[in-house]
């Protein structure tokens, strides 16, 4: 018996490294933040529940299939080369098989709750798994335009589920994930740029150069503070919050400048720190607006 | 050097508590009011929060010195504006002047006039953010409490000081001293004015 516990604790804790669970989490918290913005007058805790369970059976399944598309390239990286698939802890059919399950398991439970809301989630693991990863990830540098749509998707779906259909606002928030997103990969494309050198992946960094990819992120990093600014405005926020907004985005543009005007890995790196604590306060702050 | 996690966590603190004041503590007031307190209270939100993810490097840049003249000029424009309706436009015309004073020697090749911009500037703000709040609590304008706005004026003043001596050619107080002391001050200043704000 308490072999078998081992073993399970062992298996649980590989596949959990599996999902990417930081990566995982902050989509699922996005997702929940879009639902919460189409304030019922009562929370419908059944719904939010059942969103959270979908949604993150779709994301960590889409993560974990990407993660065995991406073996080989992970295992040839310093940054990845430990994951579980890399290192042939978990083997990559018995991962395959886990992704596949849970992606499937996912999209089905979202379809049975809201037609419209399973097929924003189909879409996003489409996006995720088949164009960027599989089609376009080692094609072109732009490919992350299609890892920013696809990771715009679970707050566009959270968002659906509690509309009942797809608004401008429900836009806007997916479109301020989608200009996140490639402030997150250029960061680590230029932290870890030998890394993807190595392992042949086109970079912006790698094609355009530092500063252009600086510059990028620079303005990548202001439109998510525009467009949710906007979707907060249009939901109706209290202005106390949309006053932290205001000096929170202050503070983000004035990194975004100094990074361009003395670029440096702290700066670039603080950016990106930056822009993430906005969007996980935005989210915190869009959520929790109750009135 | 390193940022020590008891000052991390007073900087996180520091982070919230100002997020508080600027989403809730200044809620009831006129709009000059609200206006001159959010970017004051903003300036400590983004400076802490800065601080926590670039570390003291944050410190080195030539924009400190404005930033730090930004929050006791903002929050003593805001006093005067609520309670001295008389200095108004003269105190928004220095505020104004003396930003733009600080701003320009910095950036530019007057960087000599800076000290002596700092200290007429600085040491008008700082002490009308600590002497306004006893006049007003004295003519019972406001309850008691409101005195700890002008103890955070206290602290910001200090912590201003001290930036200014890590700037400076020949420095009064030794860096490290300064760079462990400044995580405090703001925390302190910070607390002061959420206590000091619940007089609203």
């Amino acid at each position: 018996m308490k072999q078998i516990l081992d073993i399970l604790r062992s298996k649980t804790s590989l596949y959990w490294s599996l999902t990417k669970s930081m990566q995982t989490g902050l989509l699922l918290s996005t997702g929940i933040a879009g639902f919460l913005t189409a304030r019922s007058s009562v929370i419908q805790w059944a719904t939010l529940l059942e969103l959270l369970i979908s949604l993150f059976l779709a994301i960590a399944g889409s993560t974990i299939i990407n993660m065995w598309y991406d073996r080989d390239i992970d295992a040839i990286m310093k940054r990845t080369c430990n994951r579980p698939l890399a290192t042939g802890k978990v083997s990559p059919d018995e991962a395959l098989r886990l992704g596949l399950l849970l992606s499937i398991s996912g999209t089905i439970m979202a379809l049975f709750m809201n037609p419209l809301y399973g097929l924003v989630v189909s879409i996003g693991i489409f996006l995720d798994v088949v164009v960027y990863t599989i089609w376009l990830k080692r094609r072109s540098a732009w490919s992350i335009i299609w890892g920013g749509i696809s990771g715009g998707m679970p707050i566009l779906a959270g968002r659906v589920l509690g509309m009942g259909h797809i608004d401008l606002v429900g836009y806007l928030l997916a479109i301020s994930i989608l200009f996140w997103i490639p402030t997150h990969i250029m960061t680590f494309n230029i932290l870890y740029y030998n890394d993807y050198l190595s392992a042949n992946i086109p970079t912006f960094p790698s094609i355009y150069g530092f500063s252009r990819t600086r510059a990028v992120i620079a303005i990548s990093s202001i439109l998510p503070a525009i467009s949710i600014g906007a979707a907060s405005w249009m939901i109706g926020i209290q202005w106390g919050f949309l006053r932290i907004f205001g000096v929170m985005s202050v503070g983000l543009i004035l990194l975004a400048v100094s990074s361009i005007r003395k670029p440096s890995d702290l700066v670039n790196f603080g950016l990106f720190k930056y822009a993430s604590i906005f969007m996980l306060a935005s989210m915190v702050l869009i959520s929790f607006n109750l009135k | 050097m390193k940022i020590s996690k008891y000052n991390r966590i007073l900087l996180l603190l520091t982070t919230v508590f100002a997020s508080y004041l600027v989403a809730v503590g200044v809620d009831n007031l006129n709009a000059i009011p609200i206006i001159t307190y959010t970017i004051g209270f903003g300036t400590l939100l983004v400076t802490s929060l800065m601080l926590n993810l670039l570390g003291y490097d944050a410190l080195e840049s030539s924009i400190v010195i404005i930033i730090s003249t930004i929050i006791p000029l903002s929050l003593s424009l805001g006093l005067v504006w609520q309670y001295f309706t008389g200095l108004r436009q003269i105190y928004f015309v220095f505020s104004l002047l003396g930003l733009f004073a600080i701003a320009l020697s910095r950036l530019s090749s007057l960087v000599k006039l800076t000290p002596i911009l700092i200290s007429l500037v600085h040491g008008i703000s700082g002490l009308t953010i600590f002497i306004l709040p006893i006049i007003i609590t004295i003519n019972h304008r406001m309850p008691p409490i409101f005195y700890f706005v002008g103890l955070g004026g206290g602290f910001i003043g200090v912590g201003s000081l001290l930036l200014t001596q890590l700037k400076s050619n020949y420095p009064y107080v030794n860096r490290q001293v300064i760079l462990n002391i400044f995580p405090i001050l703001l925390f302190l200043a910070t607390l002061s004015f959420v206590i000091g704000f619940t007089a609203y």
